[in-house]
């Protein structure tokens, strides 16, 4: 009972803190533009107006543009839901895993590339149909450098794996390390980050994700942007599940769980700070170098995988 | 890279280094921060509309939201979209090719929306002249406005001081 009351407070922490976190992106890129930049409350403020204003809907929309924005933050937090933030064993980590996860996220893509097409401006098809090419290449890559760790701990569950990683120590293993990188290139790509797209662009001929989004306003719009923030914190939650989990509460013990929450924020400002200091320092690339990125990443856990059978299986 | 991370840390922030005579961007700006907390909840969006500027009105625009300025820290931020504002700050004068966009652009943004015309240009047409043959007429005569800004080009602090004169009107 217990449990379950801590699952439901990590998912709200998830998703309530979610426009903090792109706040405190926002403000260090501001400073390492020397820069102030807004406060770090601003992204509650923006969602705040978004919810109370008109909306303007296109003459010619049809359910899919109106049910889009509900589907895809309902998938978000579905997919915040499974991933264990401050305790394992999570009663929701036990009802689906990793590849019912990267389906969560699979349908908000597909239904942000079906309501950028709907419409029928340019900017949605065009933002659609390169999201959908980077999505289709993107996927099989995030689950390859996933199922490098699910190998290893014989489960594709996420609380399983956490167990076996506690258990096994530190994993110097080269698998983990290509698994690693490979988890890093695609989570750029699925959140949309600098070098692959810029979430600060205004420019909408070099825009992927907000390209499709060009047609939303009020609620709509704020629901999409609060997904893309959640999105933000799942997967830098998922990487630290999957490669860092120490510190993460193995039992419902306050002590242990506040442990694990600094560990967490701890843990979440580093990823932050490494995001900016890249953001910052790193051009944004040509769009057709994204697919050859992308095929790197995939090929990198693909490697991490014969690794594992080449090096490790016999040696243990 | 080492030298672009060694220049960052040695410029520092440079928000608040203005000089005396940008005094009043401070005390505007904090005005503006205030109208825009009770008006906006805190959060305004600009869809900058350019209707045939000479593109001098929008460098000053980029130099509000350079490091000096920094009208991001006031709670203005600038948007891809008519949908997603709160504002359009439109420049130049309104040519016969973005007279419909202008329109559109009007129609497409959510109530409750506010219009600055940003220039001598926008506002009377300034060195094109209204009966030129390419021109259909100065921004009010195409959409309703609520506060012009003048100077050609105006400065970033006239800039948002316009802003300002338009959420108290």
């Amino acid at each position: 009972m217990t449990i379950l009351l801590v699952n439901i407070a990590q998912i709200l922490l998830m998703v309530l803190a979610a426009p903090m976190a792109a706040g405190i992106v926002k403000k260090m890129k501001a400073r390492m533009q020397n820069r102030q930049g807004a406060g770090i409350f601003q992204p509650y403020r923006d969602l705040s107006k978004l919810f109370g204003k008109e909306m303007v809907l296109a003459d010619h929309a049809s359910w899919i543009f109106r049910a889009a924005p509900y589907i895809i933050f309902t998938s978000t937090v579905l997919a915040a839901s499974v991933v264990p933030v401050i305790v394992v064993d999570s009663p929701f980590s036990w009802t689906a895993d990793v590849i019912a996860l990267a389906g969560f996220l699979a349908i908000g893509t597909f239904f942000t590339a079906l309501a950028g097409m709907d419409i029928g401006t340019v900017f949605g098809g065009m933002g659609a149909s390169r999201e959908m090419t980077f999505a289709a290449l993107a996927e099989p890559a995030l689950l390859m450098s996933i199922f490098v760790l699910s190998v290893t701990a014989q489960s594709t569950n996420l609380s399983v794996m956490i167990h076996h990683i506690l258990d096994a120590g530190i994993l110097l293993k080269p698998s983990i390390a290509f698994a690693l990188i490979a988890m890093l290139m695609v989570s750029i790509v699925e959140n949309g980050r600098i070098p692959v797209d810029n979430p600060g662009t205004h420019l909408e001929v070099t825009m992927i994700h907000e390209a499709m989004l060009l047609e939303y306003s009020g609620r709509h719009l704020a629901l999409i942007e609060w997904a893309t923030q959640i999105k933000l914190v799942l997967f830098a939650t998922l990487i630290f599940d999957l490669f860092f989990p120490w510190g993460i509460s193995t039992a419902v013990a306050t002590s242990a769980l506040l442990i694990a929450l600094g560990l967490w924020v701890f843990k979440l400002m580093l990823f932050f700070v490494l995001l900016v200091i890249m953001e910052t320092a790193l051009a944004k690339m040509r769009l057709f170098e994204v697919p050859q990125f992308l095929s790197t990443a995939f090929f990198l856990a693909l490697l991490g995988m014969f690794m594992h059978y080449i090096l490790e299986v016999g040696a243990q | 890279m080492i030298g672009l991370f060694t220049k960052i840390i040695q410029t520092g922030k440079r928000a608040e280094a203005l000089g005396e005579a940008e005094h009043a961007t401070e005390l505007l700006g904090e005005q503006l921060g205030a109208a825009i907390r009770k008006k906006f909840q805190g959060s305004l969006a600009i869809r900058e509309v350019d209707a045939g500027s000479c593109n001098g009105c929008e460098l000053e625009i980029i130099a509000a939201n350079n490091c000096y300025y920094d009208l991001e820290r006031f709670g203005v931020h600038f948007v891809p979209s008519p949908r997603f504002a709160d504002m359009l700050l439109v420049t130049g004068p309104v040519t016969r090719n973005m007279e419909t966009a202008l329109k559109m652009t009007y129609e497409a943004t959510p109530n409750p929306k506010l219009v600055v015309a940003a220039g001598d240009c926008a506002i009377n047409c300034g060195v094109f002249g209204k009966d030129h043959y390419a021109i259909a007429g100065s921004v009010a005569d195409i959409i309703p406005v609520d506060a012009v800004i003048h100077g050609c080009p105006p400065t970033p602090t006239d800039i948002i001081r316009g802003i300002l004169q338009a959420i108290e009107a």
